[in-house]
């Protein structure tokens, strides 16, 4: 998140725009802004104080009794349990009836274990303005007392954050972000040039890059000593720059180093040059090597990782963090200070695999100005200069700064092509003139000199995103887009136009449309005839969300029990979805899959008084698996149902459903008791999951019109058949050896009852039957009617081994 | 001849007096049988002069057409006095409940419902739906749409990956729709227009994110499309999905690696109570990027970006349908809670159509 305030802006920018102008500014050229804090209201009541005494509390041993000048009348007695609470410090002192924001509450006056307190000495996480609540918050000796404390530290100054889009390296820096301000007409950007610092004396540090036969990670590497430095705390002004954005200021030479990569976008490092052995190589780190870098944590590093080492080891993370061992402190006397190039990917892998978020690695993964490194390593030298005394060094380079020249060959025409805006050309050489940008022919092509620290403009796209951005891209006049001459087809596929038929389809039977995760448990996948290997996530986000799902039933499974855990034992849930054979596109298929629990039946869910409720049976999942695949266009008359499926399905009580045994298009059934305690779920449960590809594409037909429909003249007439059959025989073999005694007469078989117990043979059942007889030509006499009954009864008993029941 | 008037007298008398149709129908054969008392009368007339039969006849032929008549109306009000009766003893509880009818106790999941409604504005737009495989390969996700190898933007999309292949090639599940760009450039030659839903992956998890979740994407690639056609589209988009006649949009630059310029599209709004009003209020709110399809992903498609040209946009399908039907957290998308599937719903036979409204 790239942070800075609006005085720090105006550093660099010459604006009066208010506040709301800069910000509504920022967020329209793409610098959205995320977030505007002004803490000058917020922060009024606290005010800077000295604590004149601090006692011992007579009743508590971690308490202290300060009387603290506040600047206003007498001392006033605050009770404080804060370590550092003593007497002569400078602090920040908040009276009764303020709002303490930390805290979220108003003080008032209180006796804190007997003794009054009348106000309060804060930490900066009780002020939020930082996480900091180790003790109360130190001033320095010549902060004023009775000061307004916000003011002083510069923390009444706007802070404003921008959530920094990736490509724009430039504008991690302030002055990157005023340039583009200014290119969209909010005020002037100022001359901020640097002034070199000539060096006195050689550079006594010698630097090589070395990267062997393997590929450099770092292009360039400048560097420099100063001598005789005195490492204070920073003036207030650079302290107040850094805490407004809600940096702690360590001491001038870290603080410098801070404020020139908010400031510019330049990260930098400095070494202690006393704790640094002879000279250093940027190489890449040794298996086995560790740095302590300054955040106190160890880091383990490989050879993928760059790092900057002396002659005792690796001291920095190479454009993330420094070393703790080389870090400067108080007694830092001679400093090194580090400029450096560094791959950008090789920093972002680098920062992801530590996982170490820093204010370099931002910029660097980003990309900064190759030609900053040298004025960026020149300006923060002459703040050490001015802040720390000493004398410089010359300029050692390692590598050189890649800045190749880059021009693009820019079409005016380009501009109205792509966005549709017409603008004056003298407009469009304006804006990149503004932006760094310059043109060096005219006419109707520019050719345009990209600046160095815009590295992410690669060509005319990018120009014409760069007009239209600061242009504003409310100028681009919204163009109606004609649909043309394409005839109006339908737009869906046939497999789309099956998944919504099928949701629409199942939905109407009383079911409810769940939408599971796409990946599931291993355990869950592996009784589903899944489990590949090239289906389980590398990186699952837990165990349960494993492996890409073979089928939908587990979701479902799962779904129907959570809903049974919470209460709704009788639910009809479904799915309409992707599930995976393998890794290839080809090996995804579209399943409608459903599942029924309890009392859910396709009449109506739960108990009811018109006995058309009862447990859910096999026969509603087949009722579901038939009537999906009829909405989805199956070709019902020619699906077959046999008996069996799948294992995660009750042997004897599920079937599958094909067109010929090559092409099976789905399974219904109960749950395989042992399925069901595996999956951890109560029945009684049944389920059905078809796939909707397996369906034949019905034939493509010349006209919409329906063929012809047949009316007979004669009277349709039924006779009833009742066989007894071994328990084994399929109804449908029944069916099936009826209808093929004439085709053509015989019109519709059902089975209109099944019986077994008394009257029956055990091992036996009954099942009668009802044939449609449809005469064609005449109306049929008895005896040709009996004669197609006997017909009937022989190929019965002939299939099926079936008598007539006496 | 008194006689005759006797007999009339009784016999209505025996009529009325029938109390039901048996001993109705006992009275008729008494009167109109073969030996009924006027049928035997009637056989006495052939052995009359003429004079007498003349007038003898009329009368007693009178006397059984008032008999006849009586009998009949007896017998229709003995006939209608039973089946009261029996419509009396035939009574039912009616208020006992029917179950209720399946179309109003299914439901189609919102996401199901507005990838339909997506569908309908957009094909009346002229646009096809194009769909892709959920596990892709880096280079579709990735590289083709200009991502760099290990550039930052990378990282701004937490990728699922599969195990490495033995040619250290890995697969991911796509974090975004914006591969079937690729696969429909490839295999299909401009004027393209179609929109992508489908379901995408990024593995982080809290209360906003979960690891799955719906895009819509829309690509046009022809020779002239550019920015203006594409604000006029979502502009068309937003009014009709959200069924408004006015809705403020605000195209801001952005950045994506795929499209240039880039583009990320607020509309204004009012925030209450959790509630979000669109075509009001000052609050702005992100719905969507878009921008120019990046010259180098035209390239990687086989496309000349000098002559091609075209955009695209994607937004989140259950974001929007958050928006639009007020469903407060995502997480219960995918957690098939019977009360939320019931109460977010819509019944099946609610088919979004542009003619009959979206949402009914």
């Amino acid at each position: 998140m790239m942070k800075f305030t609006l005085a720090w802006l105006k550093e660099h920018l010459d604006t009066e725009a208010p506040l709301a102008a800069v910000v509504d500014k920022l967020t329209m050229i793409g610098l959205e802004v995320e977030s505007v804090a002004d803490r000058g209201k917020m922060l009024a009541p606290f005010t800077i104080a000295r604590v004149i005494s601090a006692e011992q509390h007579p009743n508590a041993d971690r308490l202290r009794v300060c009387m603290v000048d506040t600047g206003a009348g007498e001392p006033v007695q605050v009770v404080c349990g804060a370590p550092n609470a003593r007497a002569g410090m400078k602090g920040v002192f908040v009276p009764p009836g303020a709002f303490i924001p930390g805290k979220n509450m108003t003080l008032g006056i209180g006796k804190i274990r007997g003794v009054e307190s009348r106000g309060m000495l804060v930490s900066e996480f009780e002020l939020q303005i930082s996480d900091d609540h180790e003790g109360i918050i130190e001033l320095p000796a010549d902060a004023p007392i009775g000061a307004n404390y916000a003011q002083w530290a510069g923390l009444d100054d706007p802070l404003i954050e921008i959530n920094l889009t990736p490509n724009r390296g430039d504008c991690t820096g302030v002055n990157g972000i005023a340039r583009d301000l200014a290119a969209a007409d909010i005020g002037k950007l100022r001359d901020r040039s640097i002034r070199p610092v000539k060096g006195e004396f050689p550079c006594p540090v010698k630097v090589t890059l070395d990267f062997g036969t393997t590929p450099p990670l770092c292009p360039a590497f400048a560097l420099r000593l100063v001598r005789g430095v005195t490492n204070n705390p920073s003036p207030a002004w650079l302290q107040r720059r850094l805490i407004s954005i809600g940096l702690r200021p360590i001491n001038a030479l870290v603080d410098i180093t801070n404020f020139v990569t908010y400031d510019r976008g330049r990260p930098l490092h400095v070494f202690d040059a006393a704790k640094v052995h002879g000279n250093l190589a940027v190489r890449r780190a040794r298996e086995g090597e560790s740095l302590v870098a300054l955040d106190d944590k160890r880091y383990l590093l490989d050879s993928t990782i760059c790092v900057i080492a002396d002659e005792r080891g690796v001291e920095s993370l190479a454009g993330i963090m420094g070393g703790e061992a080389t870090g400067c402190s108080d007694t830092t006397t001679d400093v090194l200070i580090e400029s450096a190039l560094w791959d950008p990917v090789n920093i972002a892998q680098t920062g992801r695999k530590l996982g170490i978020q820093s204010d370099a690695r931002y910029r660097f993964e980003r990309g900064v100005d190759p030609a900053f490194m040298l004025p960026g390593l020149e300006l923060a030298t002459s703040m050490v200069l001015d802040l720390c005394g000493g004398r410089a060094s010359e300029v050692t380079v390692a590598g050189t700064p890649d800045t190749p020249e880059h021009i693009i060959d820019f079409p005016l025409q380009e501009l109205p092509r792509l966005t549709g805006l017409r603008a004056d050309p003298r407009e469009v050489e304006r804006v990149l003139g503004r932006l760094g940008f310059s043109i060096t022919a005219g006419g109707k092509s520019l050719k345009v000199t990209v600046p160095s620290w815009r590295g992410d403009v690669e060509g005319k796209a990018d120009l014409v995103e760069e007009i239209v951005r600061i242009l504003g891209v409310h100028r681009i006049p919204p163009t109606p887009f004609d649909r043309g001459e394409a005839p109006r087809k339908p737009v869906l596929t046939p497999i789309q136009l099956r998944t919504r038929k099928a949701k629409r389809a199942l939905a109407a039977r009383g079911m409810l449309e769940a939408v599971a995760w796409s990946f599931i448990g291993r355990w869950q996948a592996e009784l589903f005839g899944g489990g590949n290997p090239e289906l389980a996530l590398a990186n699952p986000i837990a165990s349960d969300l494993s492996d890409m799902r073979p089928s939908l039933i587990p979701g479902l499974v799962a779904a129907a029990q959570n809903n049974g855990d919470r209460g709704f034992a009788n639910v009809a849930l479904f799915e309409v979805g992707q599930v995976f054979r393998g890794d290839r596109p080809q090996d995804q298929f579209t399943a409608a899959s459903g599942v029924r629990r309890g009392l859910a039946k396709p009449t109506g869910i739960g108990r009811h008084w018109s006995a058309s409720d009862g447990e859910v049976d096999v026969f509603d999942a087949k009722a579901d698996a038939l009537a999906v695949l009829a909405a989805a266009g199956a070709p019902t008359q020619a699906l077959q149902v046999v008996p069996g499926g799948p294992p995660w399905f009750h042997p004897g009580r599920s079937g599958s459903i094909q067109i010929g045994p090559q092409n099976v298009l789905g399974h219904f059934g109960e749950l395989h008791p042992r399925a069901l305690e595996i999956l951890d779920a109560e029945g009684p449960l049944v389920a059905f999951e078809v796939i909707l590809e397996k369906i034949p594409e019905p034939k493509a037909r010349a006209t919409r019109a329906r063929p012809v429909l047949e009316f007979f003249p004669f009277q349709p007439l039924e006779r009833d058949f009742a066989f007894v059959v071994d328990r084994a025989v399929n109804a449908a073999d029944i069916l099936r050896a009826a209808q093929s005694t004439d085709r053509k007469l015989i019109t519709n078989v059902k089975v209109f009852d099944v019986y077994e117990g008394a009257g029956i043979e055990p091992g036996k059942k009954s099942i009668a039957i009802t044939v449609t007889l449809q005469p064609r030509e005449k109306t049929m006499t008895d005896a040709e009617i009996d004669a197609v009954a006997a017909k009937i009864v022989a190929e019965v008993g002939k299939r099926t081994a079936g008598v007539l029941r006496a | 001849m008194t006689d005759l008037h006797a007999l009339e007298t009784e016999l209505l008398a025996a009529v009325t007096n029938a109390s039901d149709e048996p001993a109705l129908e006992a009275v008729r054969v008494a009167a109109l049988g073969r030996n009924g008392s006027i049928s035997t009368l009637l056989k006495t007339l052939g052995t009359m002069s003429p004079e007498a039969r003349k007038e003898q006849g009329a009368v007693i032929n009178g006397l059984k057409d008032r008999v006849t008549a009586a009998i009949a109306e007896r017998k229709e009000a003995l006939k209608q006095s039973a089946l009261d009766q029996r419509l009396n003893t035939e009574t039912l509880d009616v208020s006992l409940a029917v179950p209720e009818p399946p179309t109003e106790v299914g439901r189609i999941h919102p996401i199901s419902q507005v990838v339909d409604e997506l569908t309908a504005i957009f094909a009346d737009m002229g646009f096809a739906v194009a769909e892709g495989p959920d596990i892709e390969s880096d280079d579709y996700n990735f590289t083709k749409l200009n991502f760099p190898e290990g550039h930052p933007a990378r990282e701004m999309q937490d990728t699922f990956f599969f195990q490495p292949k033995p040619d250290g090639s890995q697969l991911l599940l796509r974090t975004h729709t914006s591969p079937v760009q690729i696969r429909t450039m490839l295999a299909h030659k401009p004027p393209i227009r179609v929109i992508i839903p489908g379901r995408t992956y990024r593995s982080d998890s809290d209360q906003t994110h979960t690891p799955m979740f719906h895009q819509v994407e829309g690509l046009v690639i022809d020779t002239s499309s550019h920015l203006g056609h594409l604000k006029w589209i979502l502009q068309e988009f937003c009014k009709a999905f959200f069924e408004v006649d006015q809705v403020n949009m605000r195209f801001r630059p952005s950045f994506f690696p795929f499209t240039e310029p880039s583009l990320e599209v607020d509309i204004q709004c009012r925030r209450d109570k959790g509630e979000v009003r669109f075509g009001e209020g000052d609050d702005w709110m992100e719905i969507l990027g878009c921008g120019m399809v990046h010259p180098n992903v035209l390239r990687n498609c086989g496309l000349d970006p000098d002559e091609y040209q075209g955009f695209a946009w994607g937004l989140g399908i259950d974001r929007i349908a958050m928006l639009k039907y007020g469903m407060p957290d995502l997480r219960p998308f995918f957690e098939a809670d019977v009360r939320w599937l019931s109460h977010y719903g819509f019944r099946p036979l609610d088919f979004p159509t542009l003619a009959g409204g979206l949402s009914g």
